[in-house]
């Protein structure tokens, strides 16, 4: 893994929108005085009158989003998770979820990965907090190729969107000239029969990781990416819960209310397994180097082997 | 403004209160006061000041009105019905199950209603946007936004009254509906908004106090604010809350109460009277 290409989804997302302004000229983006954090400076220094800096104010930002977006535009608020999803939620809730107004939240700096900066910036709530939110959709990209193919379906798609960034760099394994992205369709990567890991963000690589090693010790595991937790794609969950009867969730968010949470609501109903949910516990997180903590919290490949070989007993 | 005119103007005004009166009565619900005080504005804006067709809600280029204050819906919907976007008669489905009236203003249900308001502070952000969309477009359409003397005390109002100074919308105008009573009392004794008008020159707004009953000075506002240059426009209306209703106005305990059959039919009875004696 060594020679990996490994780039922060962050990245990708300032780059898409590069990328993608010429195409799209009704595109404009919005920042609350993080731009060169969350990458949307990218786009700022190419299109400097089309980026407007909202200064630290994240809730008056939604609520100019749902403006520009009532009046056409095509708008991306830019912030941290914690202040996205977290301080705005209300504004986000009834000034863009209830009219529907199709407006792009980029969110970065998601999760505990967010390193150093500690607890009051680590938001491990972000996705239960946007999925209670009726008509929104929720994406967490797994790397590189993924985020860019996912900021370009969130400008098609005519409804608000929250797209979850990272801020540390990660592996680039999807292959560009192959890989299709559609939202509400996950991904089976690997195919297996002993048991299923469901994945989202950057805990898609580590369970690739985690399935090889499986492998080699006799356990065939199939690989999930799921990277629109909502609308979730249940065709394929149910599948995997009939087929393997058995399903370990990965995410870098509360094991309360995210994938793990979305995962055994629709097994609960539709299709009920043995379902056991790797994520951050109900506690806060810490100051540390990201790729630590990861560790720490059990976000690794070596927790999923672990997990999966209780949860086999074996 | 001519005498002819601001006859026209208070019939219309009084038909919205009646407006209001029957909305709420239907509904058993709802917030009478603060949708009374701004029924002088709202004629003002939809009869003489806006650029909008009712036969085409949607209109390219259209001037829009985002009410912050969104519990004074019932004299939104009176405005938009009286001046044509839905029949009058709709208005007695207010606050009912299925109705395109909904207790707050909601954009997707009823034709004229710009933006989803009720949760309070929203409002002005939003018209913060329509009015960068139309800088960015080139467009020389305007926005308007009423807000409440109760509602500025949400942190949010002011991290709009910067963003609109700072982007410099002159095509914006917020009108700060100041009738000096919020649900739990007088904003003076719950949390007061005073001074108004320093705290949004402080912001860096054109600021004109006006009285929000009297038609010539709402046109000399109104007409100033297309003057300015570089800023954002804030009217600060003195207003009467329950205005129109003799036993409404200045009665804190009118924010958020329907009349009764008896009260319905007195207030009824002084508003027709009022129209009567305009003809």
């Amino acid at each position: 893994m060594a020679d990996v290409k490994k780039i922060a989804t962050r990245e990708s997302y300032g780059n898409a929108l590069k990328e993608l302004a010429p195409k799209y000229p009704n595109l404009v983006v919005l920042d609350a005085d993080l731009a060169a954090a969350t990458k949307t400076g990218i786009f700022k220094k190419a299109y400097p009158d089309r980026f407007f800096d909202c200064g630290i104010a994240e809730a008056n930002m939604m609520g100019v989003a749902a403006g520009l977006a009532a009046s056409g535009m095509t708008v991306f608020a830019s912030s941290f998770a914690m202040f996205a999803a977290g301080r705005a939620f209300e504004i986000v809730r009834n000034s863009i979820g209830y009219p529907g107004l199709p407006v792009k939240i980029g969110a970065t700096h998601a999760g505990i990965s967010v390193g150093e900066d500690g607890a009051t910036h680590q938001c491990c709530e972000d996705i239960a907090l946007m999925r209670t939110i009726p008509g929104m959709t929720v994406i967490v990209p797994s790397d590189d190729v993924e985020a860019k193919a996912a900021v370009e379906a969130a400008i098609n798609h005519n409804g608000p969107v929250y797209l979850r960034f990272g801020r540390l760099a990660v592996p680039v394994f999807n292959d560009p000239d192959t890989y299709k992205f559609e939202i509400g369709k996950g991904i089976t990567l690997r195919d297996g029969k002993d048991i299923t890991i469901v994945a989202t963000g950057l805990m898609v690589n580590e369970a690739i990781v985690a399935a090889e090693a499986l492998a080699a010790d006799g356990i065939d595991a199939r690989v999930i990416n799921i990277h629109t937790i909502k609308p979730l794609d249940e065709e394929l969950i149910l599948k995997a819960a009939a087929e393997t009867g058995k399903i370990v969730t990965v995410e870098e968010h509360s094991v309360i209310g995210g994938l793990g949470s979305a995962v055994a609501d629709v097994c609960a109903e539709k299709c009920p397994c043995l379902i056991k949910k790797i994520g951050v516990n109900d506690e806060f997180g810490q100051s540390g180097p990201a790729v630590d903590l990861l560790k720490l919290y059990g976000l690794s490949s070596e927790n999923i082997i672990k997990t999966v070989k209780e949860v086999l007993g074996k | 403004m001519e005498l002819a005119e601001k006859r026209n103007l208070q019939k219309v005004a009084t038909r919205i209160r009646l407006g209001v009166i029957e909305g709420t009565y239907n509904a058993k619900s709802g917030h009478p006061g603060g949708s009374l005080s701004i029924a002088d504005t709202l004629a003002y804006l939809y009869w003489k000041e806006m650029n909008i067709d009712p036969k085409n809600p949607k209109m390219e280029g259209r001037d829009r009105l985002v009410l912050s204050k969104g519990h004074s819906a019932p004299a939104l919907y009176a405005a938009l019905a009286e001046r044509g976007y839905f029949p009058v008669e709709e208005l007695k489905t207010l606050r009912h199950i299925g109705s395109m009236l909904q207790g707050h203003p909601n954009m997707n249900d009823t034709p004229g209603v710009e933006m989803s308001t009720g949760s309070l502070g929203q409002g002005i952000s939003a018209a913060c946007g329509m009015a960068l969309a139309a800088k960015v477009k080139g467009e020389d359409s305007r926005v308007y936004t009423i807000l409440g003397d109760g509602e500025i005390e949400e942190g949010q109002v002011w991290e709009a009254s910067m963003f609109a100074a700072q982007y410099k919308l002159d095509n914006l105008v917020a009108i700060i509906d100041n009738n000096n009573l919020q649900i739990d009392g007088p904003i003076t004794e719950v949390m007061s908004s005073y001074p108004i008008t320093d705290k949004f020159t402080a912001f860096g707004w054109n600021v004109i106090a006006i009285d929000a009953h009297d038609f010539d000075q709402l046109e000399a506002a109104f007409k100033a604010a297309r003057t300015v240059k570089g800023k954002p426009t804030a009217i600060i209306q003195k207003s009467v809350k329950g205005k129109g209703v003799s036993f409404m106005e200045n009665q804190v305990s009118w924010h958020g109460t329907a009349p009764n059959a008896e009260q319905y039919e007195q207030a009824k009875a002084e508003l027709n009277a009022a129209l009567a004696a305009l003809d």
